[in-house]
C-alpha cells in the first residue's frame, strides 16, 4: 500500500485493474485505492509480470503492506520477495515524515527510508511523451480534449507537423456533450456514442455518463459489503478527510517553525497581457489569471531552489524538479493538493490544460498516486472567494507554501502619481529550519519580477 | 433561442459543474459565482459550455453579462 501523502496511514484497495500473468510497464495504473481523502489510481513503478494479487478488493490495509508480487522484466526472472509487510513496527501514531517513494506502488519492494524523493527516472511515465510532430500547444490541447492520440495521425503541415485541422479531421463527429461529461467519460472509460443524452438538444450531461458507467459496470464494489461506497459525498468520507487534514496540519504546526512574508504585486501588465491574449482565442483556450500566477510561482523556484523540496531527517533535501501542489477545494468540503508536474517547464497553455484536468479529476475523485506524492511545494489561491491574502500552513515534509489572494483594484503609486492598479497579495509561508526570511524575500521578489514580464511566462 | 430554452441550457450547464444544485432555490438575480461557489475555472467551463451550446462567441468582456441567471437569459436570447 503506497503512502500517498504525509497524512495517510492506511488505504482500501477497491479494485484491481490487472490480473496475475499480465505484463505491466512502469507507470501503468494497476489498481484503484481509496484513501481517507480520495480515490486514487495507483501506478506501478517497475516493469514485469504480475505474480500474485495479495490483497482482496475491499480490504483496508496499513501503508507498507505488500499488495501484489511482480516478476521483474529482467533476463533471469526472479520473483520479488513477497508478502512481507515492511512496516516493521506497528503503525505509529504519526505518519512517516516523508512520502517514502519505495512504498508508493503496490509491490513488495522495501521502502527506501532516506532520500525522500527519487528522481523520477526515464520512463517514469510522468512527463507526457514528447509529441515530435506537433508544434502548437493549442493543437495538443485540442487533441487532448477530443481524445485523439497524436501518435496515430499523420500531419499535413509544411514540415509534416500535425495541425489543428488534422486533429479536427481525426475526430470530426463530435457527439454533443458537456465538457464535464466528456472528461468524465474519458475517466470512466465510457464511450459517449453509447450514452443517451438527456440535455439540451440531446446533449450528453455528466449524469448521463455516470448512469452509463453504472450500467456498463455492475457495482462490484458494493457487492463486497464495503462500508464506504466510492461515490457520493458520504458523511464518513468527509469525516475521514477532515481527520486526515487534521493530522497533517497539526503535525505541521507542531513541527515546522513557520515564518510568513507578504508582497503586494502590481498585475496591471499581466492582466492586460492576458486580456489581449484571450481576446484572440476561442473560449476553451483562454487562460485564467490563476494559471499565470502558478507559472510565476513555479519559475521563481528556479531562482530560489531552497524553497523547493523536503525537510527530512534533520536536513533539507532539494527536489530537482518543480511539481507544484495545487490546493483544490472539493465541493462537499475538504481540500486536496495534487501535483502539477514540471509546472516551471510547461508552456502556459499546457499548464492551463493541466490545471483544468487536475481540478476536474480532483473533484470526480480520480487522481493518480504520483500526483499525491510528488508535490515539492504547494500553492493555494483563495482569490476567487475575494479573500485578500492567505497565510497558509505548510504541508509536511514540504518546506514552503505560496498563497495568492484576490486580484483587487487598489490605489497604487507609480512615478510619484497615484493610479488604480489590479494588485494581488502574494504570501510565502516557509519553514525556518530550511530557510531564513531573506531567502523567502528573494523568492517573492522573483515572483513579482516575473509577473511584470508576462509574455516571457507564456 | 427562447427565454425558457436559455434558462434550461444555463441550468443544465451549471448542474454539470455543481451536481445537485437546486435551481428552484436560486434567485434569478443572485450572483452565480457567489451562490454556487464557482471558482474562475468553473466559470470558464460555464462560459465554454454556453458558447458550445448556443453557438455564439462569448468574449471576456461579456462575462459580467453572465453574472446572474436573469442576465444570462437576456444575453443568450438577444439577437446577434
Amino acid at each position: 500500500m503506497p503512502a500517498l501523502g504525509a497524512d495517510m496511514d492506511a488505504g482500501t484497495l477497491t479494485e484491481w485493474l490487472v490480473h496475475p500473468g499480465d505484463q505491466v510497464e512502469k507507470g501503468d495504473i494497476v489498481a484503484i485505492i481509496e484513501t481517507d481523502k480520495s480515490t486514487v489510481e495507483a501506478e506501478c513503478f517497475d516493469s514485469g509480470t504480475i505474480g500474485e494479487l495479495l490483497v482482496e478488493p475491499g480490504t483496508r490495509v496499513p501503508v507498507g503492506t505488500a499488495l501484489a508480487t511482480i516478476t521483474m522484466a529482467a533476463p533471469v526472472s526472479a520473483p520479488v520477495p513477497a508478502a512481507e509487510p515492511h512496516r516493521p513496527k506497528p503503525p505509529e501514531p504519526e505518519p512517516e515524515p516523508e512520502p517514502a517513494p519505495g512504498a508508493r506502488v503496490p509491490s513488495a519492494r522495501p521502502r527506501t527510508r532516506r532520500a525522500p524523493r527519487e528522481a523520477p527516472g526515464p520512463g517514469g511515465g510522468r512527463r507526457p511523451p514528447p509529441a515530435p510532430k506537433v508544434s502548437s500547444p493549442l493543437v495538443r490541447h485540442l487533441a487532448h480534449q477530443r481524445g485523439v492520440d497524436l501518435g496515430e495521425i499523420e500531419g499535413t503541415g509544411p514540415s509534416g507537423e500535425i495541425t489543428r485541422a488534422d486533429v479536427e479531421h481525426a475526430a470530426p463527429a463530435r457527439v454533443k456533450a458537456s465538457p464535464l461529461a466528456r472528461r468524465l467519460a474519458a475517466e470512466l472509460n465510457v464511450d459517449l456514442a453509447t450514452v443517451t443524452g438527456s440535455g439540451y438538444g440531446g446533449a450528453i450531461r455528466a449524469d448521463d455518463v455516470r448512469a452509463g458507467a453504472k450500467a456498463a459496470r455492475p457495482a462490484a464494489r458494493l457487492d463486497r459489503g464495503e462500508p464506504r461506497p466510492a461515490e457520493g459525498p458520504a458523511a464518513d468520507r468527509l469525516e475521514s478527510m477532515r481527520q486526515a487534514i487534521a493530522r497533517a496540519m497539526a503535525r505541521s504546526k507542531r513541527e515546522i517553525p513557520h515564518y510568513y512574508l507578504t508582497s503586494a504585486i502590481d498585475l496591471a501588465r499581466a492582466m492586460d497581457w492576458l486580456r489581449r491574449r484571450n481576446r484572440r482565442l476561442p473560449v476553451e483556450d483562454r487562460i485564467i489569471p490563476s494559471a499565470l500566477l502558478l507559472k510565476a510561482a513555479a519559475v521563481a523556484l528556479r531562482e530560489v531552489p531552497r524553497l523547493n523540496g523536503f525537510w527530512a531527517d534533520d536536513g533539507f533535501v532539494p527536489a530537482d524538479r518543480v511539481h507544484l501542489g495545487v490546493a483544490i477545494s472539493l465541493r462537499d468540503g475538504g481540500l486536496i493538493a495534487p501535483a502539477l508536474h514540471d509546472a516551471d517547464d510547461l508552456p502556459l497553455a499546457d499548464l492551463m490544460a493541466g490545471l483544468r484536468d487536475l481540478v476536474a479529476r480532483a473533484r470526480t475523485g480520480r487522481l493518480r498516486g504520483s500526483e499525491l506524492t510528488d508535490p515539492t511545494i504547494t500553492v493555494t489561491n483563495l482569490g476567487d472567494q475575494g479573500v485578500e491574502s492567505v497565510h497558509g500552513v505548510i504541508y509536511p515534509p514540504q518546506v514552503a507554501l505560496v498563497g495568492f489572494g484576490a486580484i483587487l483594484d487598489r490605489p497604487w503609486a507609480v512615478d510619484g502619481l497615484l493610479g488604480v492598479r489590479p494588485v494581488v497579495s502574494a504570501t510565502l509561508s516557509a519553514d525556518h529550519r530550511a530557510t531564513d526570511g531573506r531567502t523567502g524575500g528573494c523568492y517573492l521578489q522573483a515572483v513579482d519580477r516575473l509577473l511584470q514580464r508576462p509574455e516571457e511566462l507564456s | 433561442m427562447t427565454p425558457d430554452e436559455a434558462r434550461k441550457m444555463i441550468e443544465e450547464v451549471l448542474a454539470d459543474i455543481v451536481p445537485g444544485t437546486d435551481f428552484t432555490a436560486l434567485d434569478a438575480d443572485a450572483d452565480l459565482r457567489e451562490s454556487l461557489e464557482l471558482d474562475s475555472m468553473d466559470f470558464l467551463t460555464f462560459v465554454t459550455a454556453l458558447s458550445d451550446g448556443s453557438g455564439r462567441r462569448i468574449d471576456e468582456d461579456d462575462y459580467p453579462r453572465l453574472a446572474t441567471m436573469s442576465a444570462g437569459v437576456a444575453f443568450l436570447t438577444e439577437e446577434d
